[in-house]
């Protein structure tokens, strides 16, 4: 199973938090402007307050779609949420994308889900159908440097996804 | 053979496009279907849209509307029957006889596909769906052997379409109350077997624990593949011994089998997967399009990797090769 390097996890756990969550903010704001269908078929459930629990990460993060609000916390000090999705980062930006089906990652142990499940269907669901390309949507928030980030993401995506069979088209 | 395929999402329904689907089969955001999932099917928009993509690559698209009505909301199925026409879908899959008969008198050019769900599966019930509402098809449940299969094709005028690859539901379609009996919804009224509202997944230690409704379903130790909180994919204690009483958390493969169907007289494999996400509906129909024209000798190799998808990673050819009678 790929996972985040260590010694960037390490790194990512002496960078203050307010820089971690500015960045992961602006990602997902720039993700929600881009795919205002998320919203659709998310329906009531954009109330929701969702957990991304990254295994090899010490960090948790909290989001409630409808407020683009996101807060990022240490491992052990995580926030409360109505439904949890717990793995390796990388599978879950998979599922961000829809490049990973989430159905066979619970079957084989990778995602451990809580909560309320309806809640993380509805996600799953409306994520599956957006088309979510985070390089792209990475290299949009970087202006004149849009080409080398978005290919840079690009890269670094293909080498975490090597192996995993991605024959989504 | 034709190759029916699942799509829950416009992304889906691109993708079994695109892998090569004969035809894709969906439905609309409503309890008219028996996939009712939170964030799952079509729009009104999403659904004209996804048949003119269909149609413009020769793909036909079957709108299930495969549940059976609520007493005084029959407008609901009327409308979704009415809209589903006008769209241009090539077939309706229909369990309600109200519904077909709805179809059949108001739609007699309507091709008509009798669903799983309307648990048709001998040949007098088949013969009377032909005769009252001019069925083209029916879809076979779960519970038929292959020989089965091969002396009722013989008997029957009409299509016969098979579920070949995902998800296995063992019991008889259209009259299992097991989710009802547990959460009070059902797939057959409500459109969700074991709804996702009343399931609950937990923690015990290194256990995942598998909780619907008020009933614990499932343990799963450490590494030990997991499945669907199904009642009748459950372990049980029955007397001293603790194991699966129905069925285990497996999923359905007959890839192996495909000649031995077709000699049967069956005209379409469907493939299980509304609920399932865009890179598992790129996999499946692309693997089992290569599979319908390999050799036997090559088809194991082809479906071998869709097994670490499947519920429980693991397949079975569950009733289509029953063994124990």
């Amino acid at each position: 199973m790929p996972s985040f390097p260590p010694f960037l996890a390490r790194s990512i756990d002496v960078t203050p938090l307010w820089l971690v969550e500015r960045v992961a903010r602006t990602i997902f704001s720039g993700v929600l402007r881009a795919h205002p269908d998320l919203f659709e078929r998310l329906g009531d459930y954009r109330q929701t307050r969702y957990g991304f629990a990254p295994v090899d990460l010490p960090l948790h993060f909290a989001v409630v779609p409808a407020t683009q609000s996101l807060i990022v916390s240490r491992r052990g000090q995580s926030q409360p949420v109505d439904a949890r999705i717990e793995g390796p980062l990388v599978l879950l930006l998979g599922l961000l994308e829809g490049r990973c089906d989430a159905d066979a990652l619970f079957f084989s142990r990778d995602l451990a889900v809580t909560g309320d499940m309806e809640a993380m269907l509805a996600l799953r669901n409306a994520l599956d159908d957006s088309t979510i390309d985070l390089p792209r949507e990475i290299g949009a928030l970087a202006g004149p440097f849009s080409p080398l980030v978005a290919g840079t993401a690009r890269y670094i995506r293909a080498r975490a996804l090597e192996g995993r069979d991605v024959t989504w088209n | 053979m034709e190759l029916i395929c699942p799509a829950g999402t416009p992304a889906a329904f691109r993708e079994a496009v695109e892998a090569g689907a004969d035809a894709v089969y969906c439905g609309f955001r409503d309890e008219t279907n028996a996939r009712n999932f939170p964030g799952l099917n079509f729009s009104r928009q999403e659904m004209r849209q996804s048949i003119g993509l269909a149609r413009g690559k020769g793909v036909s698209t079957f709108v299930a509307l495969n549940t059976f009505m609520r007493a005084g909301a029959e407008a609901l199925w009327y409308s979704a029957a009415d809209d589903a026409v006008a769209m241009g879908a090539d077939a309706l899959i229909l369990a309600d006889f109200g519904l077909m008969a709805y179809v059949a008198e108001k739609y007699p050019d309507q091709r008509l596909h009798v669903s799983v769900q309307a648990s048709a599966s001998n040949p007098d019930a088949i013969r009377f769906l032909i005769e009252a509402f001019a069925a083209k098809r029916v879809v076979l449940p779960r519970v038929l052997t292959v020989q089965d299969i091969a002396r009722l094709t013989r008997q029957i005028d009409c299509e016969v379409e098979v579920f070949a690859f995902g998800g296995l539901c063992v019991m008889a379609e259209g009259r299992c109350s097991l989710s009802s009996y547990a959460t009070g919804k059902s797939p057959n009224m409500n459109g969700v077997c074991s709804p996702a509202s009343h399931v609950r997944y937990r923690q015990d230690g290194t256990d995942l624990v598998s909780e619907l409704g008020a009933y614990t379903i499932n343990r799963f130790g450490p590494g030990e593949a997991s499945g669907y909180p199904t009642l009748c994919k459950g372990r049980f204690e029955i007397g001293d011994v603790q194991g699966y009483a129905f069925e285990d958390p497996v999923s359905l493969d007959v890839v192996d089998q495909i000649d031995a169907l077709k000699a049967a007289g069956v005209s379409a494999l469907k493939i299980e997967g509304r609920q399932r996400g865009k890179a598992y509906v790129a996999e499946v129909v692309s693997s089992l399009k290569k599979a319908l024209v390999a050799s036997p000798e090559e088809r194991a190799a082809l479906v071998a990797r869709l097994r670490t998808m499947s519920e429980g990673q693991r397949t079975t050819a569950g009733a289509y090769e029953k063994r124990w009678r």
